[in-house]
C-alpha cells in the first residue's frame, strides 16, 4: 500500500462534492450524500448549544473538534496512511476547509503565507515518515521567521514506534530543534488539552511552529469529549510588559539622543496591528528616522519622510550609514541578524543600544546591548509613550541633514538598458501598477527577493511574505496560495526567479484546483542570480553550476495547468503585460525576461562593515580572503 | 590562510527545573549539541512526590556570552520552569558520587585501603584481590582519589556527575 494510492478515493470525492469556485469565495459547500449518517462527521449548528455532556469520541474526531474550537478555517495538508482516520473525520465536515497541496513542503509554506498575511496561526496536516520529513523545511522556515504554525503529523501505531515500520520516522526527534515545542500524543484523552496548549504556544510570546505527532491508533481509539475547554496546565506565560526601570531609562536615552535610529523587525508585525500604529506614534514623538529588516517591511510606511529603507546586506546606503553613525539604536523586534550587522566588530561602533524583544535569548546573542527590555513590542512602545509625557526630543536637524546627504547617493539607482528590461525596473513598474490595489506580495529567495525588498514599497503590515531567516527557495508560490486563501479578495503576487519558482512549482495544481487567482511574476534571467553574483564577487566569476539550463517554457507550463501565461520580452510590453496579469480573473504566470547579468546592489559583502558598501556594482569582479569566504 | 579562533572559557554549574515529560532530556541535550555548547556532566532525577518535576544539574564551559545564551536558550524551552546559574548566583555546594574498582594484592592493597580511609571512601564490595570504593565529594576530591588509585591497581571508575545547591536558607 503506498501513501499516494490509499488516499486518493477520499480526497477526490471530497473535492468533487465541493464545487471548486465555492471553496474560497465564502460560500459553504453543499453537504454531500451520506454526510448525516456519519457518527461525528459534523454536527448541525443547533446541536452545538451549551451541552457539556461528555461522550466518547475518536482521537481523530477530538482533533477536528479542537481545531474547530480554535477557530481554524483552513487546513493545508496531504493525506497518507497514518492520517487516514483524521481525513475520514474531515470527510464532509464543512467547518474546516482542507486545501490539498501537491507536496508537503507546499503545505507548510502555504500555512506560513496564510499566517503571515492574516495574523492567525496556520494549520498543517501531513502523514508520517515522508509526509513529515517533507514538511520539515517549512517548519524550520517558520521557526526562524517566528511564524505561528500548528503542524499535525500522523505517526505509526504506538505499538510499532521504534520498529522501523512502514513510513516511520522519528518526527518528534527530527523536528525537535526546528519547532518551538513538539508533542507525541499517546492517549486520545490528552489530545484536546495538547491541541489547546499547542495553539497557545504557537501564537503567544515569540510565535513559532508547534508540532503534534499522533499515532494512528490514537486517532482511532476513543476518549471522553466535552464541549467545555480542556483542562490545561498554564505553564507557558511569556512576559509582555517591560520593567518600569528599564522603560524610564529607555525614555531618558531616547530623549537625550542626538542621532537616534529606530531599527525595527518582524517582531513589530508579529505583535499585531497595534504595534505598527504605536511605532508611528513613537516616531512622531521622537522624530527618529526608521529602518527595518527584511522581515519588518510594512511595519512603517515607505512613503514617510523619515523612512530610511531596509538596512543590511542589500539595504540602502542611508539606512546602513545611519546605523553606523547613530549615537542610539533602538532595536524593536529585530535580532541583529548577520545579514543586518555585517562585520560584528565594526557594527554601529559609537552607539548605545536598546533592544526590545519578547525572546530573552535574542538579546546579547550576537551584539551586546546597553539596555535590554524583554517584552512585547506593542506593550513596550506603549509604556514608552505613556512615560514620554510632554518631553521634547533633541534637535535632530543636523542628524537629518547628514542622512539627507547619504540619501543623495541614491543607492538604489541602477543603469537603464536599451537592450533588456532591467529587473529593478520591472519591480518598479509592478509596484506602480498594483499600488492602488494594496497587494500581498510573496517572494522566493535570491536576487529577485532583494530587488523586491528594495523597489516594491509597503505601507502596512502583513502584506510582505518572504523567507528571511532560512532563505528557502520555493517559499513564494505556496505562501501566495496560503495568503490567497486567507485574503480571497486581495491581489496576491509571488515575485519569483526562474530557479526558485521551480522548487515548488507543483503547487500550481493547488491554485488551479481551488480557483485561487494567484499571480506569479518571474524575473527570468536564466541564472541562479544570487549564486552567480557571489561567484562573481568571491570566486573570480567561476560560475560553478549556477546557470539555469533547460528552463521550461513557463507560458506553456501555465497553460498546461489551466493558468494564463504571459511573456514579457521587452520594455514596451512591460506595462501591458502587468496590466493583463492583474486583469485576468484567475492564476497567471508572467515570464518576464530581464537583463541576464544584472547584480543586486548596493551590497555589503560578507565580512565587511556598513561603511564598506559596494554601490551601483562599479567593482564587481574579484576574490576575497579566506576569512570572508568562510562567512555565510 | 585561516585558523579557527578560540575564546577564553569559564566553567558554570546550572540547575534546571523541568516538567518530567517524555523527550525533555533529549530536548536539553540536543539543544547543547545543536547550538555547539559543551556538556561536562549532566544529572537528572525527579524531585517531587508525584514525579511531575525533575531537576537537572548541568556542568558546562564556554565563553561568558555563551553561558548567558545557554541560560536564555534553556529558559526558552516550554517544559523548563526555572534555570539557575549557581556559579553566577553565589556560593554553592556540589557533590558527586563515584564507584572506584581497585585490584591488587599485598602492600598495594593495604595502601589502597589506607588512602580510602583518608578520603572517607567506603568499600562496598570486596574480594581477596579487589575493592570497590564508594566515594562522595566535590569533583576535585574524586579526581585526586582516582589519581592515587591509578598507581595501586585502578580497574574502572564510575561517576554520577555533580548535583549542586546554593548555600544558605533560601531557595535559589
Amino acid at each position: 500500500m503506498t501513501r499516494r494510492d490509499d488516499c486518493r478515493v477520499g480526497s477526490v470525492s471530497l473535492e468533487s462534492a465541493w464545487p471548486a469556485e465555492m471553496l474560497v469565495s465564502g460560500a459553504d459547500p453543499p453537504m454531500e450524500a451520506g454526510f448525516l449518517k456519519r457518527p461525528f462527521g459534523g454536527r448541525a449548528p443547533e446541536y452545538e448549544e451549551e451541552c457539556v455532556v461528555s461522550e466518547e469520541r475518536s482521537g481523530a474526531n477530538i482533533l477536528v473538534e479542537s481545531l474547530v474550537r480554535q477557530g481554524v478555517e483552513f487546513v493545508f495538508g496531504y493525506p497518507g496512511g497514518a492520517v487516514l482516520p483524521i481525513y475520514d473525520a474531515l470527510f464532509g465536515d464543512e467547518r474546516l476547509r482542507h486545501i490539498l497541496v501537491r507536496h508537503e513542503a507546499g503545505a507548510a509554506h502555504a500555512a506560513e503565507g496564510y499566517a503571515r498575511s492574516t495574523g492567525k496561526p496556520g494549520v498543517v496536516l501531513v502523514t508520517s515518515g515522508p509526509g513529515a520529513t517533507n514538511a520539515v523545511t517549512g517548519i524550520a522556515d517558520a521557526f526562524l521567521d517566528s511564524i505561528p504554525l500548528v503542524v499535525i503529523t500522523g505517526q505509526v501505531p504506538t505499538a510499532l514506534i521504534g520498529s522501523d515500520a512502514f513510513q516511520e520516522a522519528d518526527t518528534v526527534g527530527i523536528s525537535r530543534h526546528c519547532t518551538k515545542h513538539n508533542y507525541l500524543v499517546k492517549d486520545p484523552a490528552d489530545l484536546a488539552a495538547t491541541i489547546d496548549e499547542a495553539f497557545q504556544i504557537a501564537t503567544t510570546g515569540r510565535p513559532g511552529p508547534v508540532l503534534i505527532d499522533i499515532p494512528k491508533d490514537v486517532q482511532i481509539a476513543t476518549a471522553p469529549w466535552t464541549d467545555a475547554p480542556a483542562q490545561r496546565r498554564n505553564r507557558y506565560s511569556p512576559p509582555t510588559l517591560g520593567g518600569a526601570d528599564e522603560i524610564a531609562q529607555a525614555i531618558d536615552m531616547i530623549a537625550s539622543a542626538k542621532a537616534p535610529v529606530l531599527y525595527t523587525g518582524g517582531g513589530i508585525i508579529n505583535s499585531g496591528l497595534r504595534a505598527t500604529q504605536l511605532l508611528r506614534e513613537l516616531q512622531e514623538k521622537t522624530g527618529a528616522p526608521v529602518t527595518s529588516t527584511l522581515m519588518g517591511l510594512g511595519a512603517f510606511p515607505a512613503d514617510h519622510a523619515d523612512w530610511l529603507g531596509m538596512l543590511g546586506m542589500h539595504g540602502t546606503y542611508e539606512a546602513n550609514l545611519a546605523m553606523n553613525q547613530a549615537d542610539l539604536i533602538v532595536c524593536l523586534g529585530a535580532r541583529f541578524d548577520d545579514r543586518v550587522t555585517g562585520r560584528l566588530d565594526a557594527f554601529a561602533p559609537n552607539s548605545k543600544k536598546i533592544h526590545v524583544d519578547i525572546d530573552r535569548s535574542s538579546i546579547n546573542k550576537t551584539v551586546q546591548v546597553d539596555l535590554p527590555i524583554v517584552g512585547d513590542c506593542a506593550s513596550v512602545i506603549e509604556q514608552i509613550l505613556e512615560g514620554w509625557g510632554s518631553r521634547k526630543p533633541q534637535d535632530l536637524s543636523a542628524w537629518k541633514a547628514r542622512i539627507d546627504g547619504w540619501r543623495e547617493k541614491k543607492s538604489l539607482s541602477f543603469p537603464l538598458s536599451k537592450e533588456a528590461i532591467m529587473p529593478q525596473l520591472a519591480i518598479q513598474r509592478l509596484f506602480e501598477l498594483t499600488r492602488d490595489k494594496d497587494p500581498v506580495i510573496s517572494t522566493e529567495v535570491g536576487q529577485h527577493q532583494m530587488w523586491a525588498a528594495q523597489h516594491f514599497h509597503f505601507f502596512g503590515p502583513n502584506k510582505w511574505l518572504t523567507s528571511g531567516g532560512l532563505g528557502t527557495m520555493g517559499y513564494g508560490l505556496p505562501a501566495a496560495i496560503g495568503a490567497q486563501c486567507g485574503n480571497p479578495d486581495s491581489l496576491v503576487i509571488d515575485i519569483a526567479g526562474d530557479a526558485s519558482i521551480q522548487m515548488n512549482i507543483q503547487e500550481m495544481g493547488t491554485a488551479t484546483q481551488y480557483r485561487l487567482p494567484v499571480k506569479v511574476f518571474i524575473l527570468n534571467n536564466e541564472w541562479m542570480g544570487m549564486v552567480r553574483q557571489w561567484q562573481e564577487l568571491t570566486y573570480e566569476s567561476r560560475y560553478s553550476n549556477s546557470y539555469s539550463d533547460s528552463l521550461p517554457d513557463f507560458v506553456k507550463l501555465a497553460e498546461a495547468y489551466g493558468w494564463k501565461g504571459i511573456r514579457i520580452e521587452n520594455e514596451s510590453q512591460l506595462d501591458a503585460g502587468i496590466k493583463a496579469m492583474i486583469e485576468h480573473d484567475g492564476p497567471v504566470i508572467v515570464d518576464c525576461l530581464v537583463a541576464k547579468e544584472s547584480n543586486c546592489f548596493p551590497m555589503i559583502p560578507s565580512g565587511a562593515s556598513h561603511t564598506e558598501m559596494i554601490l551601483y556594482g562599479d567593482t564587481v569582479a574579484g576574490t576575497m580572503d579566506d576569512e570572508a569566504k568562510a562567512l555565510v | 590562510m585561516m585558523h579557527i579562533k578560540h575564546e577564553a572559557e569559564e566553567r558554570h554549574v546550572l540547575t534546571v527545573t523541568v516538567d518530567n515529560e517524555a523527550g525533555i532530556l533529549a530536548k536539553i541535550a540536543g539543544l547543547f549539541t545543536a547550538r555547539g555548547y559543551n556538556i561536562d556532566s549532566l544529572t537528572v532525577a525527579d524531585i517531587t512526590e508525584n514525579h511531575s518535576v525533575s531537576r537537572i544539574t548541568i556542568v558546562t564551559h564556554g565563553p561568558p556570552s555563551q553561558i548567558d545564551q545557554i541560560h536564555a536558550q534553556l529558559e526558552r524551552l516550554v517544559p523548563v520552569h526555572k534555570v539557575v546559574d549557581l556559579t553566577e548566583v553565589g556560593p554553592y555546594v556540589q557533590r558527586e558520587l563515584a564507584l572506584v574498582k581497585v585490584a591488587g594484592v599485598g602492600e598495594k592493597r593495604v595502601e589502597a585501603l589506607r588512602i580510602a580511609d583518608v578520603f572517607r571512601a567506603k568499600p562496598v564490595d570486596t574480594t581477596t584481590g579487589s575493592f570497590i570504593f564508594e566515594l562522595t565529594g566535590a569533583p576535585d576530591k574524586i579526581d585526586t582519589f582516582v589519581t592515587l588509585m591509578r598507581e595501586l591497581g585502578l580497574v574502572e571508575v564510575g561517576r554520577t556527575g555533580i548535583v549542586a545547591m546554593i548555600r544558605g536558607a533560601e531557595e535559589a
